[in-house]
C-alpha cells in the first residue's frame, strides 16, 4: 500500500492539468490526497448547490402557497454531522501519513546546504562548491539544510511538492528524491521584500550519479582542484593565454567575465545595477576610481582593497545615501571570486572613463 | 406581554416620540452626527467610513490586478506593487471586514433586535468609532511616510529589520492596527454586556435571533483574541524603534514567535469576519423564504463551537515554518474539527429553504451567492488542513483564492445585509432589478477572479509575486478581467443605493415580513427606537404576520396556535 501510494500509481490521472509534473517519490502521495479531497468536495459542492438551486426554484414565492416543512430533526442533524466527520478523519489521517514521510529525512541521503538571502539562493555542495542553481542526481534521497542570512524565505519546488521555510537564526531541514530527469522551477514562497518574485532558480535533475559528479567536478573552475595557486596567478596575469593553454579546465572565461557571472550567481545583481540605474545599493557603473563619501568614515577612492572590504564587511564603510542593508559575505565567498568581482567592477569603471 | 410599561422595556424613561421625527432628521447639526450617542447614527458613521475604505481597498486591488496582466512591469514597479497588495490586505481585513458586519450593521440591528433603546455603553460605542477612524487614518498615513510593503501579515524580521524606501510607514501602520484592534475589543465588550443586560424581558437565550448568537460568539473572540495582536504589534514597533530583540534573531529574538502571536489572533479573526456573516445568513434565509429556521439550536451552538475551536488552530498557518511535526499534526486535526460545525450550518440553511416561500429578491440573491462562495471556500479549506497537500499549496495562489472565497464571501453577506436592513435604516426601498443585476455582476466577477487562482496555485504559482513565469499568464489575465467585472458590479451597487436614497419609494415598517423586533418600529425608527413596547415571540414564527395589500406592509397579529419553537 505504501509503495503504491508513494509511486502515485493509485492516482487516477498521470500528469494532471492542474498540477505540475510529478517528479519526486512523494509527489504521487500528495496528488492522490489532492484528488481524494477534490472528488469529495465536488460531490458535496454539487449536492449543496444542487439542492439550493432546486429549492430556490421549486419553492419560489407564489400567491397562496403556504410554507411548510419541519423546523428541526435530530436524525438529519446527526447525519450531516457524522458523515462529514468520518470523511474529514480519513483526510486528516491520509494527510498526516503522507506528511510524516515528507518531513522525515531518511537515515542516508546526499546532503546539500542552502542559504537564503535577499534575493537569491546559494547551494553549497559536499565538495565546498557553491552555486545559485540546485543540481541533484536522480533516484537519490537529497537532504537539504536551510538557513537564512536576513529575513524569512521559503524554498519551494512545485514539481517535487516540497516546501520549507528558511529561517534566520535556526536551521530547518527538508528532503526529497527526484524520480524524473529534467529542469524544474525553484521558487521563494515566503514574501521577502522588493524582488521576492525574482528569487527563483532552477533545479537540474541529472540522469545519473556519475553525470552529476562530473558536473560537480567541473562546475567551479576556480576550485583548488581545478586550478592551483600558481595556475591562478598565471591566469590572472594573462587570462586569454591561460585559457587557450588549459582546455581541461571547463567553464573558464576571462576574469572580468567570471566576475559578471558571479555578480548574478552571488546575488549582487539584486541590489547593484551595472548600467547606472539606482537600486538598493549603488550602481557599479563608473564606481571604480571614484571618490566615495561615507556615512561613518572619511571619504576614500574606490580601489581593490576598498571593494574587498565592502564585500566581506560592508558595514565598515556605508556609502552616503544608502541603507546599511548589504549582507556580509565573509566566509561565503572565496578570495578568487572576490578577485574576479574586482576585475568586473574595474571593467565597468573603464567603460565610463572611455 | 403588552402589560409591560414601554419605559421599562426600553430601559430609559424618555418623553414620548414626536410625530414625523426619526433618528435621521432629529438633529442635523455636525455635532449631532459626529458627537452622537445614538447607536443608529453610529451605524451610519461606520457604514460611510467602511464603504469609502472598501472602495479604496478595492481600487488598490484593481490596480495590481492590472499590473499582473503581464509578467514583469505593466504599469507599476515592484515596490509599488508590494505596497499596494499590503494596503489592500490591511485595509480589507482590519478596516473593512472586521468592523463591517458587527460594528457597522450590528450597531444598528443589535439593540433593535433586543428591543432596547441603545447599547449598554453609548459613549464607549462612539469612542470605538473614533478609534476606528484614527486607526484608519494612521494606516493611510503610512502612504505619506513612504508606504509599507510587508504584506498585511507583518512577518518579522522583515517588518522590524529592513529599513529604507518602502518601509518607513511600518510604525504608523502597526499603531494603526493597534488602534483598530482596541476599537474592535470595545465594540465586542459593549455587545456582550448589551446582550446580557438589555434583552427584551420576554426574550430568552433561545428565542434570541441567530444573528445575535453569532454576534455574541464574535464578541467573545474579539475580547479574548484581539489584545494579543495589540501587544504583538507594539512589540514589533518596539523592536523596530528601540532595537530591543524580540523577534529578530540578529538581536537575540525569535522570528517564529511572531508568527505564533500573529496567528493566535489572526486565525480567530477569520471567525470575527465569518461568524457575523453566518448569523446574517440565518436571518436572510429564514426571512426571505418565510420559513422557520431549521435547527435553531444546532446553528446557535455551532457558532459557539466555531468560536471556541477557532482559538486552537493557529498553527495551521505554519506547517512549513519549521515548527515541530507533532505540533503540525495536532493543529491539522483540530482544524478539521471546525469543518463540522461549518457544514452543519450550510445544511441547516438548505433545509430551511425546503418547503419555503422563497422570494428571489436582492438579499436572497446575495445569500444564495454566499452559499456557493462559502461552499467553495470551506471545501478548499480541506486541501489546506490536510498536511500533505498543504505543504505543496501553502503560500501559493491556492491559498489566496481560498481565503478570498471565505473572507471576501462575507462581503456578499454584508451587501445582502445592507439591502435587507436598508428600508429600516433609510426608510426607503431600492430597485430590486438593479440590485439583482449588481449582485449578478459581483458574483460572476468574483468567480472569474478567484476560480483560476485555484488552478494556478495548485500548479505552483507563489503568492505576492510581481514577476511570474509565462506559463501562468493565462490565469492571471482571466483573473484580472474578473476584477473589472466586479468593479462594474460595485458601480451598479452604488447606483442602486444612491438612486434609492434620492427617489426610492417610502418603506413600510416591515416590507419583508420578518418576525424580529426591529421590524415592529417605524422605518426609519424613531430616536427612542420604539414608539410602544415591541412584542417578543419566536423570531422565526412567520405565521404571526399578515400581509396588508393596501400598505404593502406585514402586520404582527400574533400566532393563535402559539409559537412553534
Ligand atoms: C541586499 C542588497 C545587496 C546585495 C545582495 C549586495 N549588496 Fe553590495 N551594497 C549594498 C548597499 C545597500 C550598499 C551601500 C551601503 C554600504 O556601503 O554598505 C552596498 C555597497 C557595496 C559596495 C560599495 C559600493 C560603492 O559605491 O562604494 C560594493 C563594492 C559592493 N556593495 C559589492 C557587492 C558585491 C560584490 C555583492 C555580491 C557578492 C553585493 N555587494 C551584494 C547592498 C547589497
Ligand atoms: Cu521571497
Ligand atoms: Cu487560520
Amino acid at each position: 500500500m505504501n509503495e503504491l501510494l508513494a509511486t502515485g500509481s493509485l492516482s487516477l490521472l498521470a500528469d494532471r492539468p492542474y498540477m505540475p509534473p510529478e517528479a519526486s517519490t512523494y509527489s504521487g502521495t500528495v496528488d492522490f490526497w489532492f484528488d481524494f479531497i477534490l472528488y469529495c468536495s465536488l460531490f458535496f459542492f454539487v449536492l449543496m448547490n444542487g439542492l439550493t438551486a432546486y429549492f430556490a426554484i421549486r419553492y419560489r414565492r407564489k400567491a397562496g402557497a403556504k410554507p411548510h416543512g419541519p423546523t428541526h430533526s435530530n436524525t438529519l442533524e446527526l447525519t450531516w454531522t457524522i458523515i462529514p466527520a468520518i470523511l474529514v478523519f480519513v483526510m486528516f489521517f491520509g494527510g498526516f501519513h503522507g506528511f510524516m514521510n515528507m518531513y522525515t529525512p531518511p537515515e542516508n541521503g546526499y546532503d546539500i546546504a542552502v542559504t537564503g538571502q535577499q534575493w537569491n539562493w546559494t547551494f553549497t555542495y559536499p565538495n565546498g562548491h557553491t552555486d545559485s542553481e540546485l543540481h541533484i542526481p536522480i533516484n537519490t534521497p537529497i537532504r537539504l539544510t536551510l538557513e537564512s542570512v536576513d529575513v524569512l524565505h521559503s524554498l519551494y519546488i512545485p514539481a517535487f511538492r516540497a516546501k520549507m521555510d528558511a529561517v534566520p537564526g535556526r536551521y530547518t531541514r527538508m528532503w526529497f528524491e527526484a524520480t524524473r530527469e529534467g529542469t524544474y522551477n525553484v521558487f521563494c514562497a515566503e514574501y521577502c521584500g522588493t524582488s521576492h518574485s525574482d528569487m527563483t532558480t532552477k533545479c537540474v535533475v541529472h540522469p545519473s550519479m556519475e553525470g552529476y559528479k562530473e558536473w560537480l567536478a567541473a562546475a567551479d573552475p576556480f576550485s583548488k582542484k581545478n586550478m592551483t595557486d600558481e595556475q591562478f596567478e598565471e591566469y590572472k596575469a594573462d587570462p586569454a593565454k591561460f585559457i587557450a593553454a588549459h582546455p581541461e579546465i571547463k567553464n573558464l572565461l576571462p576574469l572580468d567575465k567570471m566576475g559578471e557571472i558571479l555578480w548574478k550567481k552571488k546575488g549582487c545583481n539584486a541590489c547593484h545595477s551595472v548600467d547606472g540605474t539606482a537600486n538598493i545599493g549603488p550602481t557599479w557603473k563608473g564606481v571604480y576610481g571614484k571618490t566615495e563619501q561615507f556615512e561613518n568614515a572619511p571619504a576614500q577612492t574606490v580601489d581593490d582593497n576598498y571593494i574587498r572590504e565592502s564585500i566581506v564587511d560592508p558595514l565598515a564603510k556605508i556609502v552616503k545615501g544608502f541603507p546599511g542593508s548589504m549582507p556580509a559575505y565573509q566566509g561565503r565567498i572565496t578570495d578568487r571570486e572576490i578577485t574576479a568581482l574586482i576585475w568586473y567592477i574595474r571593467s565597468l569603471g573603464d567603460q565610463k572613463a572611455k | 406581554m403588552s402589560s409591560l410599561d414601554a419605559s421599562t422595556a426600553l430601559g430609559h424613561g424618555h418623553a414620548p416620540p414626536r410625530e414625523g421625527v426619526n433618528y435621521l432628521n432629529a438633529d442635523n447639526s455636525v455635532a449631532g452626527w459626529l458627537g452622537t450617542l445614538d447607536h443608529k447614527r453610529i451605524c451610519i458613521l461606520y457604514l460611510v467610513g467602511v464603504g469609502i475604505m472598501f472602495l479604496i481597498g478595492g481600487l488598490f486591488a484593481v490596480l495590481f490586478r492590472t499590473e499582473l496582466l503581464t509578467p514583469g512591469k505593466t504599469i507599476m514597479d515592484a515596490n509599488t506593487y508590494n505596497k499596494f497588495f499590503t494596503l489592500h490586505g490591511a485595509i480589507m481585513v482590519f478596516i473593512v471586514i472586521i468592523p463591517g458586519i458587527p460594528a457597522a450593521l450590528g450597531n444598528f440591528v443589535l439593540p433593535l433586535m433586543l428591543g432596547t433603546k441603545d447599547v449598554a455603553f453609548p459613549r464607549l460605542n462612539l469612542a470605538s468609532w473614533y478609534m476606528w477612524l484614527f486607526g484608519t487614518l494612521l494606516m493611510l498615513s503610512s502612504l505619506v511616510f513612504g508606504g509599507v510593503d510587508t504584506g498585511w501579515t507583518f512577518y518579522t524580521p522583515y517588518s522590524t529589520k529592513v529599513q529604507g524606501g518602502a518601509m518607513a510607514g511600518v510604525v504608523p501602520t502597526l499603531f494603526g492596527a493597534f488602534m483598530l484592534g482596541f476599537s474592535s475589543i470595545f465594540t465586542g465588550l459593549n455587545f456582550i454586556v448589551t446582550i446580557h443586560k438589555l434583552r427584551h424581558p420576554n426574550m430568552s437565550w433561545f428565542t434570541m435571533p441567530l444573528f445575535l448568537w453569532s454576534i455574541y460568539a464574535t464578541a467573545v473572540i474579539q475580547v479574548l483574541a484581539t489584545p494579543v495582536i495589540g501587544i504583538t504589534v507594539v512589540l514589533a514597533a518596539i523592536e523596530r524603534l528601540l532595537g530591543i530583540g524580540i523577534f529578530d534573531p540578529a538581536l537575540g529574538g525569535d522570528p517564529v514567535l511572531f508568527q505564533h502571536f500573529f496567528w493566535f489572533y489572526s486565525h480567530p479573526a477569520v471567525y470575527i469576519m465569518i461568524l457575523p456573516a453566518m448569523g446574517v445568513m440565518s436571518e436572510l434565509i429564514a426571512v426571505h423564504s418565510h420559513k422557520h429556521i431549521f435547527g435553531y439550536r444546532f446553528i446557535g451552538f455551532s457558532s459557539v463551537a466555531i468560536a471556541l475551536l477557532g482559538f486552537l488552530v493557529w498553527g495551521h498557518h505554519m506547517f512549513t515554518s519549521g515548527q515541530s511535526t507533532l505540533l503540525s499534526v495536532i493543529f491539522s486535526g483540530i482544524t478539521f474539527s471546525i469543518a463540522i460545525p461549518s457544514a452543519v450550518k450550510m445544511f441547516n440553511w438548505i433545509a430551511t429553504l425546503y418547503g419555503g416561500s422563497i422570494s428571489l429578491n436582492a438579499p436572497m440573491c446575495y445569500a444564495l451567492s454566499f452559499m456557493w462562495i462559502f461552499g467553495i471556500g470551506g471545501l478548499t479549506g480541506l486541501f489546506l488542513s490536510t498536511l500533505a497537500t498543504d505543504i505543496h499549496l501553502h503560500d501559493t495562489y491556492f491559498v489566496v483564492a481560498h481565503f478570498h472565497y471565505v473572507m471576501a464571501g462575507t462581503i456578499f453577506v454584508l451587501f445582502g445585509a445592507t439591502h435587507h436592513w436598508w428600508p429600516k435604516i433609510t426608510g426607503r426601498m431600492y430597485n430590486e432589478n438593479v440590485a439583482r443585476v449588481a449582485c449578478a455582476l459581483l458574483f460572476i466577477g468574483f468567480n472569474t477572479v478567484f476560480l483560476p487562482q485555484f488552478v494556478m496555485g495548485s500548479l505552483g504559482m507563489p503568492r505576492r509575486y510581481y514577476n511570474y513565469k509565462e506559463e501562468y499568464q493565462i490565469y492571471h489575465v482571466i483573473s484580472s478581467i474578473g476584477s473589472y467585472i466586479m468593479s462594474a458590479g460595485v458601480l451598479t451597487l452604488i447606483y442602486c443605493l444612491s438612486t434609492s436614497l434620492m427617489r426610492g419609494a417610502k418603506a413600510p415598517r416591515n416590507p419583508w415580513g420578518a418576525a424580529t423586533l426591529e421590524w415592529q418600529t417605524a422605518s426609519p425608527p424613531v430616536v427612542e427606537n420604539f414608539e410602544t413596547t415591541p412584542t417578543a415571540g419566536d423570531p422565526y414564527d412567520f405565521d404571526a404576520l399578515r400581509y396588508d395589500e393596501k400598505t404593502g406592509d406585514y402586520v404582527y397579529v400574533g400566532n393563535p396556535t402559539g409559537p412553534k419553537h
